[in-house]
This record gives C-alpha cells, structure tokens and sequence, in this order.
C-alpha cells in the first residue's frame, strides 16, 4: 500500500527499502518535467535532504529524502526520459532508500493525502 | 497590493482550463491543460492564440506626429510607409531603454503597442508631445489577440480573407462582421503570425470564431516566453532595462544609419550621445546566446564565469530556461562583445559549474512572411 508524504513524494515499501516517486499533483503543479538530476548510489542522506533536482519549463525544484538512509538504487532511465514523470507519475520511481528501520506508519495514507491536496 | 486587472477574455481562459498568473498587474493565462511544451509544439506546428490584451495600444495624431514621436526613438518614423509596422526602443537620458514597442504607420495616425508592465510610464513620457500639438489617446475599449504559427494564414483567411495578401511587417484594417480589425503581420514567437486589435464587444466572439478552427489552441504565457526565447527576442525588464543600452542589448539594428552619427537626422532622442558613441565604437558587451552542456536549465540571474573555478563573473543569465523545439536548455546573458560564437563558458548551477556555448541568437530560426 502507497504511503504519502507532506512534501507530495508516494512511498512504497519493498522489504528493507523504500521507493519514492511524485504524485500526479506534484507532476500537474510542476508541469513539463525537462531535467532530472538523481542522488549517487551509496550515499548516506539525512532527513529532509534535497536529494534530487527536479525541473519543469517553469521552475526548479526538490525531492527530499522522505527519512533518512543508504540510497541503494535510482532510476537510471529517467534523466534521458524526464517526461515520464509527467506522463505516468504513480509508475515512475526516483530512488530506492535504505533506512535503519523501515516504518511507514507516521505518513499519510491515501486519504488522508487527497484530503491534504483539496 | 492593488486589484488584479482581467481582460475581457478572462472568463474564456477559465471556461478552457487556463491556469491564471499575476502578470504585470493583470490577471493571466500562463498555461492550459496541455501544458507549456505541447502549447510550445502546438504553436511551431500549427497556430496558437495568445491574449496580449494587457499590452498597451496608444494612437498618437496631430500635425508631424512622426517627427515628434522621433524626439523620443531613434527610429526612422518619417520613412515609414502608411500600412507598414516598425520595431523601435523609447530611451532615456542616459542611453538606457524606457520600454520596446512596436509603431505602426495608419494613415493619419500612428498605433503603438507597448509592454504592460511600461503602459502608465510610457503614456507619461508620451504626453511630452503634447506641447507639439500631439494627441496622445491611450485605446482602452479594445482587446489585442496573437495568432502565431505556419497555419495562421490559412485560419485567418477563412475569416478575414484580405489579411493573405499582407507581408511581415504590413498593417491593415479589416471588417469581420461589423467589427473593425486593426491586423498587423507580425508577433512574438518567430512564428509567421498576425496581431488583431479588435473592438472590446466583439473580442470573445472573435477569439471563439479562432478557437473553433481544428489548426488552432489557446496558448499561455509560458509558452510565450519559451517561444521568444527560441526566437532570441529580449523581454523587458529581464534582458533590457531602464539601465541597458540598446547596443548592449542587442537591438543597434533598430537604429537606422539615418539617426547614427552622421546620418541625415542624427540623434535627437534623448540618451542620443551615450547610445549613438557606443554604436559607432561598437559596444563593449553585447546580448548573447547561451546553449549549456547536458540537460540542466540555466535561468535568470545565474552567473557566468570564464573558467571552470575561480575565475571572473562576466555576467548573469539574463532570461533561460528549456526550449522545447530546441530540444534542451538555452539561455540570454549580457556578456563581453570581444568573445566570439562558439566560446565555452562556465555557469554556476547549484555550487557546481556547468560549461555552456556561445551561440549565435536566434536558436530557432523565424520564419516570417516577407
């Protein structure tokens, strides 16, 4: 089950890891993704990190490591197809994360994200 | 802060699901559902309508209009033909540009089209004309539509069929069921395109008669600026300001021999000494094309240096972002006139330098009419 954070990123547990990606409110409030730049496998990040630059044709932004931990993988197509963001966001991962301890249970889940977003 | 100004298409942006911006006092469409790169692609491809009713359109009449309007732009207006159009810069006493705008020659008047953030300035300065027996009659009771692209000839013709006959450039009056159009063939995309004044009652039904043709999307104002970017068009207040000179921003081609040094009717516009010296030295720095390395949009007010560390600022992004039928990023810089095309550079991206080519302006190259 997706899991949402504050800063609009969808989480998704996978045994010991987390997947993070946008959701389709981030991907529509940013418009036309055109770069995307991805941590570097193996890199320690802390809580609230910017860990990815994200821009579209009208502004930069982040995406923040959602906790803190190991990134152990990225999704490597994704700088060469940035448009996927906009095009399939629920199905466009960003980076794999590797906490201590994965517990999901403080973040928003579906209802409780679309009551956020209005 | 003051109230947000509506045009009076307003309430058609939002029946067609614009997303509305704050702009220059007004509020603006700056994108629809499809998006700022498909408005972009749409407009290259086939024609896009824009809403630029917050630009400011001023009739200037009286005896010698164009000698005085000459008093303050150095731009041949005597030699402009009755039903023909010109760029042309309002400068101010030390060389700097008050504002850009078009001058159109209509017979027994003479049209401006100003920026809209410039309206209320420029009104003022123009009203010095006045004491010149000069009228100067700001046009509030109309709108002004842009319809941009290789298409636009063939959706206007079926509604107006004499502006085909029109070049780039050209003005002309035109009735579309009892409405007088004022169409100028011309625009701000480097698109072939037209700009039609229409009377404020029938703005709506005009813009809806466009908007029912297959060729034509409504267009937002991102989509605008990636396209004059493309096009290497400066904006005001980003690529020129009351502090640029117009050989530093590019524009000496909009000052003719005949207003240089030497010319027939030399200077006589205010900042005359300061703009017309620098034109005859050439200028030390000079509007440039930036094209950056990889995928990375440089935008405005990022720096540039001449090396990859240390190294000297040579200036700042003056407009950037990521040009769509480019394929990456491009960007506008104010930068030294002695660096030839082609010259690396290196802009400072988030702590990291990003090399970046001088490339000749346009990115895109227009395709007018002529």
């Amino acid at each position: 089950m997706l899991k949402y954070t504050e800063d609009h990123e969808w989480l998704k547990q996978d045994g010991d890891e987390i997947i993070v990606g946008i959701t389709a409110h981030a991907s529509d409030q940013l418009g036309d993704v055109v770069f995307i730049e991805l941590p570097e496998v193996g890199r320690e990040v802390a809580e609230g990190e910017e860990i990815v630059v994200i821009e579209s044709v009208k502004a930069a932004s982040d995406i923040v490591a959602p906790v803190a931990g190991v990134i152990t993988a990225v999704n490597e197509g994704l700088p060469d197809n940035p448009g996927a963001v906009n095009a399939d966001p629920a199905g466009t991962w960003f980076f794999r994360i590797k906490p201590a301890s994965v517990d999901l249970s403080g973040f928003m889940d579906e209802a409780a994200y679309q009551a956020l977003i209005g | 802060m003051a109230e947000l100004r509506r045009t009076m298409l307003y309430d058609l942006h939002l029946s067609r699901g614009a997303k509305m911006v704050p702009f220059a006092g007004w509020e603006m469409p700056v994108q629809y559902p499809m998006g700022v790169l498909n408005e972009h692609l749409h407009t290259r491809a086939h024609a896009g309508l824009f809403d630029v009713s917050h630009m400011g359109q001023v009739i200037l009449r009286g005896p010698g209009v164009a000698e005085a309007l000459e008093t303050l732009v150095p731009t041949d207006v005597l030699g402009l033909a009755e039903g023909r159009q010109r760029y042309g810069l309002f400068t101010n006493a030390v060389g700097g540009i008050l504002d850009d705008l078009m001058i159109a020659n209509k017979g027994d008047h003479l049209l401006l089209v100003v920026n809209a953030a410039c309206v209320e300035q420029d009104i003022g300065h123009l009203r010095q004309l006045e004491a010149q027996g000069i009228s100067v009659e700001p046009v509030t009771d109309r709108g002004l539509l842009a319809l941009q692209g290789p298409e636009a000839e063939a959706v206007l013709t079926r509604l107006v069929p004499g502006v085909a006959a029109m070049r780039f450039m050209d003005v002309a009056e035109f009735d579309w069921q009892g409405a007088t159009l004022w169409v100028s063939r011309s625009g701000y995309t480097g698109e072939d395109g037209f700009e039609i004044s229409v009377p404020a009652d029938y703005a709506v039904a005009f813009a809806e008669a466009l908007l029912a043709e297959p060729e034509v999307a409504p267009i937002g104002l991102g989509a605008r600026d990636s396209l004059r970017l493309e096009a290497g068009m400066p904006l005001y207040g980003h690529d020129m300001d009351a502090t640029t000179t117009p050989g530093k921003a590019g524009l000496g081609w909009s000052i003719p021999k005949l207003r240089r040094a030497g010319g027939a009717r030399s200077g006589g516009f205010p900042g005359d000494e300061e703009i017309l010296t620098e034109l005859a030295d050439g200028p030390s720095r000079l509007r440039r094309g930036l094209r950056p390395e990889g995928r990375a949009p440089i935008r405005e007010g990022v720096e540039i240096f001449d090396a990859p560390e240390g190294g000297e600022l040579l200036g700042r992004v003056s407009s950037g972002g990521f040009g769509p039928s480019t394929g990456g990023p491009i960007a506008m810089a104010i930068l030294p006139a002695v660096l030839a095309d082609g010259t690396t550079l290196w802009a400072e991206l988030r702590g990291k330098r990003i090399p970046v080519a001088i490339t000749p302006l346009p990115f895109h190259q227009p395709s007018y009419r002529r």
